[in-house]
């Protein structure tokens, strides 16, 4: 193993979309604490150095490897199918639709249930997208269908933002409301 | 045949290699420095027995200066020369400064970067005031132990920004402190209540000061610190409870204050008031005012129902933070009560019935947070070989960088677990353009009008090539305490691009130079031989480090390189005796960093491969 291993190799799971997140975390810390640089603070600059290096390449897959949409498009990626979402826009017509029935949602909601319940249903949206695209990695190894699902997830995720971004102003309102009591 | 060093687990080899290094609470309105003594950490009292510093530097005519308490008795008759909450201005422009106008101080507004003030010893920035209160606390634990201090863990505010982090460093370095770490001030309070042993979950730190509200939200598993978010009220601590109850005694008695003395004296009634009213239920307040005596008897539920609405500014806060983090009240597994104002029961009360459980709150709430820098920096000067702390910490606020039109492109997203790098490719517009600049910036916003500027880097010699030909990779380096470096490479050529940096708030490396010339402790001591002390103890810091490192692991060496670095270390180890220069020292130091970087290298993949290893025997 070197900081050039993949992800995977680097944390020693099984390159596939199913993860268990206590597994990982758990690799996590048992990486860093061999390889952060506060191990090392009292060993010279050289070796903080290289302890740095291990420590960010760790830190990186990480950050990859836990968030369940940039695993898979590293997976898509792994399996020679590059998500290049800058170039490649068309997406499906139907989830094009559903993407302006959410919009309009979102600028019509006047209240926070409604913003609350169009969150629901963005989270399921997310969970039902993320779910084909695991089978199409795991079972199927058909990265092509995999990665139309991580641009569909793209998309559901910062519109995801969006909503929670209004959610916290709501509450941030009522908040001053109250201190103005 | 090579000799073995054994020694029993969890002490230094040879106590004599024991190394002096302190935690240290840089704060607003006092700080105070704590070490580990006989196994235990414990604040460092001044010769006569007070723990705390209060954070006043007093610059006096003609040279010479007062810090802490002598400062703080001249700040009401010399109010410009005397300055106190200094921490407010790190890292900050003028523009910052919320409330200039009502501050006594003659401010020097910097074109663009950090401000400075104005002194009877001429300009001064914050990070040379600071700087003065480092040192002192230095001199302290110096003296505390009788030997060089070897380095220190400073405490910061987890919502610090780089420049503040940049500033609070570069103070250190000023006070000639190596600086192990920075640490989260929320962080600290937790090792210091030992949360790190056994603890698993989420814990709130609840910090009110003399002038600030801080609260931090902590995931801890398995001695690993999360800070998840962080809020609170930059304007809001135990000097607004004062002031409330000083209004409150006014409207009781219908008396007016006239004059400043008035002012002062009914400010600090209210403070002892508010003091005993901690402790007993009714207290009696007598001030002579220049209209009138008062007399008036306060009680508990009196001051409370006068301070309710600032108990309640915090709750808010405390509110926040909790949607921020995404977390419900009963996902806290518990509460660390930090600063003086906690003493006060209605806070105790308003967070026990907030969290629905009581806070923690059996150690001294001044003293809690130098006493977890003082554990971590045990452990990182290597005198606690059993510890098993890992404080992995986030990036409080997103960096990013300027592209057309003013807006920010995020690089670094906020709550990322740091150390981090991240890489972004750019190109040239022009023909034979040979340099780029960028401007880096902090913060959420999309504007870059409305985060913070870090720093313009000049990108220098790149290879002439058609306009967009060439593609200069850009790497943001944010290490262990949250600061950023940059590097440029062009990915073509292999060129490294030369990098200036103007940090917009922070000092560049030749302002350092000169303050530290021009600086206390080079004031009143040889400027040589300070560079040749500083120099000896760098050299027996590296060959300190290279010894323990062949103790370990001189077995992955082969019989060549050990030479190698045997030579290397003998020629440091002879300079460093012998020579009177201390740049023929620092040659020897670096000679031997580079020898045995190759080393460190294998040193590390053989860690990570034996903790692997390790790990799949137990999945097996």
């Amino acid at each position: 193993m070197n900081l050039q291993s993949d992800d995977f190799e680097l944390f020693q799971l099984r390159r596939q979309f199913a993860q268990d997140a206590s597994v990982l975390d758990a690799r996590w810390k048992d990486l860093q604490r061999e390889a952060h640089p506060d191990r090392f603070a009292a060993q010279g600059a050289a070796a903080q150095r290289v302890a740095m290096q291990w420590s960010v390449r760790i830190n990186e897959a990480y950050q990859r490897l836990r968030d369940p949409l940039k695993r898979a498009a590293y997976l898509c990626e792994l399996g020679g199918a590059a998500v290049n979402a800058e170039n490649n826009t068309a997406m499906p017509a139907a989830f094009l639709m559903q993407q302006m029935e959410w919009r309009e949602e979102l600028e019509d909601a006047s209240d926070l249930s409604r913003l609350e319940s169009l969150s629901r249903e963005v989270i399921q949206a997310r969970r039902v997208a993320l779910e084909a695209c695991g089978q199409a990695i795991d079972q199927l190894q058909d990265f092509k269908t995999a990665v139309g699902h991580v641009r569909a997830l793209m998309f559901i995720e910062r519109f995801s933002e969006e909503v929670n971004a209004r959610i916290d102003a709501s509450h941030d309102a009522m908040d001053s409301a109250d201190r103005g009591q | 045949m090579a000799l073995l060093q054994i020694s029993e687990p969890g002490q230094a080899p040879d106590p004599h290699q024991r190394r002096v290094a302190v935690g240290i609470d840089l704060g607003t309105t006092h700080s105070l420095v704590a070490a580990v003594r006989h196994g235990v950490a414990e604040c460092l009292p001044d010769s006569q027995g007070h723990v705390i510093l209060p954070s006043v530097v007093r610059y006096l005519e003609g040279g010479g200066r007062q810090i802490g308490a002598e400062a703080l008795v001249a700040g009401a008759t010399d109010p410009e020369n005397t300055i106190a909450s200094v921490k407010r201005f790190m890292g900050r422009g003028l523009a910052d400064i919320r409330g200039r106008d009502k501050l006594p101080y003659r401010f020097v507004d910097k074109a663009a970067g950090m401000l400075s003030l104005h002194t009877a010893q001429g300009e001064k920035s914050p990070v040379e005031i600071s700087a003065e209160i480092l040192a002192t606390l230095r001199y302290r634990a110096e003296d505390t132990f009788n030997d060089d201090l070897y380095g220190a863990v400073i405490t910061v505010p987890a919502y610090f920004d780089d420049a503040q982090r940049q500033a609070t460093k570069d103070a250190a370095q000023l006070a000639g402190i190596n600086v192990l770490r920075l640490i989260n001030e929320p962080t600290a309070a937790a090792i210091a209540y030992g949360l790190d042993n056994a603890s698993e979950g989420i814990y709130a730190v609840f910090d009110l000061g003399g002038g600030t509200f801080d609260i931090s939200i902590l995931r801890l598993t398995r001695g690993v610190f999360e800070v998840i978010a962080t809020g609170g009220d930059s304007a809001l601590g135990g000097d607004d409870y004062d002031q409330a109850l000083a209004d409150w005694v006014l409207a009781q008695t219908g008396l007016q204050t006239v004059t400043a003395t008035d002012k002062a004296l009914l400010k600090a009634a209210a403070r002892r008031t508010k003091e005993s009213l901690s402790a007993t239920n009714s207290v009696a307040v007598d001030v002579h005012l220049t209209l009138g005596m008062i007399h008036l008897d306060v009680k508990v539920s009196d001051f409370e129902a006068a301070t309710a609405a600032l108990t309640a500014r915090a709750l808010s806060a405390v509110r926040k933070v909790m949607r921020d983090a995404r977390l419900e009240r009963a996902d806290v597994h518990g509460v660390v009560m930090v600063g003086g104002s906690t003493r006060m029961p209605q806070i105790q009360r308003a967070v026990a019935d907030f969290f629905g459980r009581e806070p923690l709150n059996n150690l001294n709430p001044d003293e809690v947070v130098a006493i977890g820098a003082a554990v971590q920096a045990n452990q990182l000067a290597g005198n606690d070989t059993t510890g098993d702390l890992l404080l992995l910490d986030v990036i409080p606020l997103s960096l990013g960088i300027e592209t057309m039109g003013g807006l920010v492109e995020r690089i670094v997203p906020r709550n990322q677990t740091i150390p981090t790098a991240m890489a972004q490719d750019f190109t040239t517009y022009k023909d034979g353009q040979t340099a780029l600049s960028l401007h880096v910036v902090q913060g959420e916003r999309d504007l870059v009008a409305d985060c913070r500027s870090l720093a313009r880097f000049e990108l220098r010699g790149i290879p002439p090539m058609a306009a967009g030909a060439a593609r200069i990779r850009v790497t943001f380096t944010v290490d262990a305490d949250g600061l950023l470096s940059v590097s440029a490479k062009e990915q073509g050529s292999g060129v490294e691009a030369r990098i200036d940096v103007k940090p917009s708030y922070g000092l560049s490396d030749a302002q350092i130079a000169t303050m530290l010339q021009d600086s206390f402790t080079t004031a009143e001591s040889d400027m040589k031989a300070r560079a040749l002390a500083e120099a000896r103890v760098d050299a027996d810091r590296m060959l300190l480090a290279t010894q323990s490192a062949l103790d370990a692991d001189g077995a992955l060496l082969d019989e060549q390189e050990r030479q190698t670095i045997g030579a290397l270390m003998q020629a440091l180890s002879t300079a460093a005796v012998a020579s009177q220069d201390a740049q023929a020292i620092e040659a020897a130091t670096t000679a031997l960093a580079k020898g045995t970087e190759a080393f460190a290298a294998q040193r590390m993949n053989h860690s990570i491969q034996k903790a692997l290893a390790g790990r799949n025997v137990e999945a097996i």
